[in-house]
């Protein structure tokens, strides 16, 4: 290398750092904000609007949401046992179908293959899957409505899942199980499962981040039992009444006694902090198998 | 075992253990196959609620048919042109905007030798895990006509006007593109960086040594490896373009009327024909229009796909 190239190089680490730094300051200036302004007085805010440097600080916010009588805690609960059993089940459901269909003895496989394929290039939309839900299942107004619509397993993960099992899992040590009197169930158990923990592990977090984020099922089928509300559908709703109110109010006097009965703006941040905060303390543990994820599933998603 | 498979002619005894064997694979399947029935082929046969005049209480099939008319009445309307322009050049601009960006960024990345480039990636892709609820209220916090950042820190010192920004359509093509990359670019990146990470370090040596500049390595290099990948991703996000993001365009402009000429799109205009007008005939309608040109659109990307690069094609 001349010098001339060691020059050029030291100028692209000290421009490409700055760029980064730049751009990841953009990622996450707007949650500064957010936690900054759910930690500022309401007065404050009202005054000065959100701000990164607020003039009274306050944990008043916090203190409201997890006081007695108040949704949040109830909408928490509900989320982190929607996760749970949401993850719990569609994992299984996935694992068991793509180790099925990696199966190459099995008759049949080109057809189930195709079967869960085909729901990656044709959907009946909407309206048919909200009919079918509500009239056949009747699920509306019920728990299993933010469970089992679209959330619990996509061709997608499957598909991916599958071609590890294929790729990833040498057919020696599958038949060396088969040797050793295994059946069919201890050998996916003792032996495929184990090797597939890296997938196992990237889908179980594809299906919980779906299932902590959705807010559409809560949206759509819980119509009367708002009891049954998310962390996100709380959110939701909350920032929907703000909207009417702001719209409908013909007086300015009617709109602010309206905002006076609802959350306050900082109660607003915090709440969003809230169901920010297990996505961002998981996310050190997770980030690794979430990349690997990406990354395989990419090219082909 | 495995070999019995492959022999055209089994014998009776093979036959039967294949089936032994077989039967507790279907079982495993079983739990998941029902799921897609369910959730995905059940609903399938609902289009035909497109061609009916809807009567919840004679259901799908028992309603009478309509012919045409949903798609007359819904092509009838500016409805129709408005959320097929707002869904195709949305889709155009995120695949440009995204896919530029993605790659200057995969690329900086994977020249850098700082310890922080890990960190660099994380914190990137940390938007991408959030719901679309929280990036309504991450923009709300910025653009609150009342207690938003923009209004009270920025314009307000400048002696600038406050802007009503939920009630402005101009601003917001702009608000969903950059929102759109603050939220994909993580993603994106991490793909075309995994692609560059592949590749040869000898050529970068051989130009080094030649002389070549980092910009010349790059372009020289770096960009003609990656065009079959730049190509497939482009192809398939092309296939997916009659597809929006439900909570991007719903959730984030927060379901402002006025805004409706710039983010009404077909996911969001089948939403509420569906739950808010209760206008169901032409919110099917609508819905089958995006499956049949989805599907086909789809069918046209894989297609090129194929004949590109046999081994990126979906099928």
């Amino acid at each position: 290398m001349n010098n001339k190239n060691i020059r050029s190089e030291r100028r692209f680490q000290i421009f490409g750092n700055i760029v980064m730094i730049i751009i990841s300051l953009c990622a996450v200036i707007p949650l500064i904000l957010m936690v900054i302004s759910s930690f500022t007085d309401n007065d404050a805010l009202i005054r000065d609007g959100y701000s990164f440097t607020p003039h009274k600080w306050s944990v008043y916010a916090y203190t409201y949401i997890f006081s007695s009588g108040n949704s949040v805690p109830h909408a928490y609960m509900i989320s982190i046992v929607l996760t749970l059993v949401g993850t719990a089940v569609g994992l299984t459901i996935t694992t068991l179908l793509a180790y099925a269909l990696s199966r190459r003895f099995l008759p049949g496989r080109g057809v189930l293959t195709f079967i869960v394929f085909f729901t990656m290039l044709f959907n009946g939309g909407l309206v048919p899957t909200y009919i079918n839900y509500t009239t056949v299942f009747g699920i509306k107004n019920t728990f299993l409505a933010l469970l089992v619509p679209s959330l619990m397993l996509n061709a997608f993960n499957v598909l991916m899942m599958k071609s590890y099992f294929v790729t990833g899992i040498p057919d020696e040590i599958m038949e060396a199980a088969y040797i050793d009197g295994a059946n069919e169930f201890q050998a996916f158990f003792r032996v495929a499962l184990p090797l597939a923990k890296p997938i196992v592990a990237t889908i179980a977090l594809f299906i919980g981040i779906g299932y902590w984020n959705d807010w559409m099922n809560g949206y759509i089928y819980l119509t009367k039992r708002t009891d049954l509300y998310s962390v996100q559908n709380l959110l939701n709703r909350m920032i929907q009444n703000i909207q009417a109110l702001t719209q409908n109010a013909s007086t300015v006097s009617q709109a602010t006694q309206g905002l006076a009965t609802i959350p306050s703006v900082s109660v607003r941040m915090a709440m969003a902090v809230v169901g920010v905060l297990p996505i961002v303390i998981v996310y050190p543990f997770i980030q690794n198998n979430f990349v690997k994820g990406i990354t395989l599933g990419g090219v082909k998603g | 075992m495995a070999r019995a498979v492959n022999q055209p002619v089994m014998s009776k005894a093979k036959k039967k253990s294949l089936m032994k064997r077989s039967i507790p694979i279907y079982i495993m399947a079983l739990p998941g196959l029902l799921y897609l029935f369910i959730n995905n082929y059940m609903p399938m046969p609902g289009i035909v609620l497109a061609f009916k005049n809807y009567n919840a209480k004679k259901g799908i099939y028992g309603s009478p048919w309509a012919g045409f008319k949903n798609f007359k009445y819904l092509f009838a309307t500016s409805d129709a042109f408005i959320i097929t322009r707002n869904t195709i050049c949305y889709n155009l601009v995120f695949i440009l905007v995204n896919t530029f960006f993605a790659i200057f960024v995969a690329i900086i990345l994977s020249e850098l030798t700082s310890k922080w480039k890990k960190a660099y990636q994380s914190v990137i892709l940390l938007p991408y895990l959030l719901s679309a609820v929280i990036i309504s209220y991450l923009v709300f916090a910025f653009l609150s006509p009342e207690n938003g950042f923009i209004n009270n820190s920025i314009l307000k010192p400048l002696g600038r006007e406050a802007v009503s920004w939920y009630q402005k359509q101009e601003y917001w093509p702009f608000i969903l593109v950059f929102v759109n990359l603050w939220k994909g670019i993580g993603y994106s990146c991490i793909i075309y960086l995994s692609t560059i990470i592949g590749f040869d370090r000898g050529y970068y040596e051989a130009a080094a040594i030649d002389g070549a500049t980092k910009w010349q390595q790059i372009t020289h290099i770096t960009l003609p490896l990656l065009r079959p990948t730049i190509i497939m991703l482009t192809l398939m996000a092309v296939g997916r373009i009659f597809y929006s993001d439900f909570g991007l365009f719903y959730q984030v402009p927060q379901n402002s009327g006025a805004l409706l000429p710039v983010t009404n799109t077909i996911d969001t205009y089948v939403y509420r024909g569906l739950l808010e007008l209760g206008d169901i005939s032409m919110s099917a309608a609508a819905g089958v229009y995006q499956s049949m040109v989805g599907f086909v659109l789809v069918l046209g990307a894989n297609l090129l796909v194929r004949k590109l690069d046999p081994d990126s094609a979906l099928f």
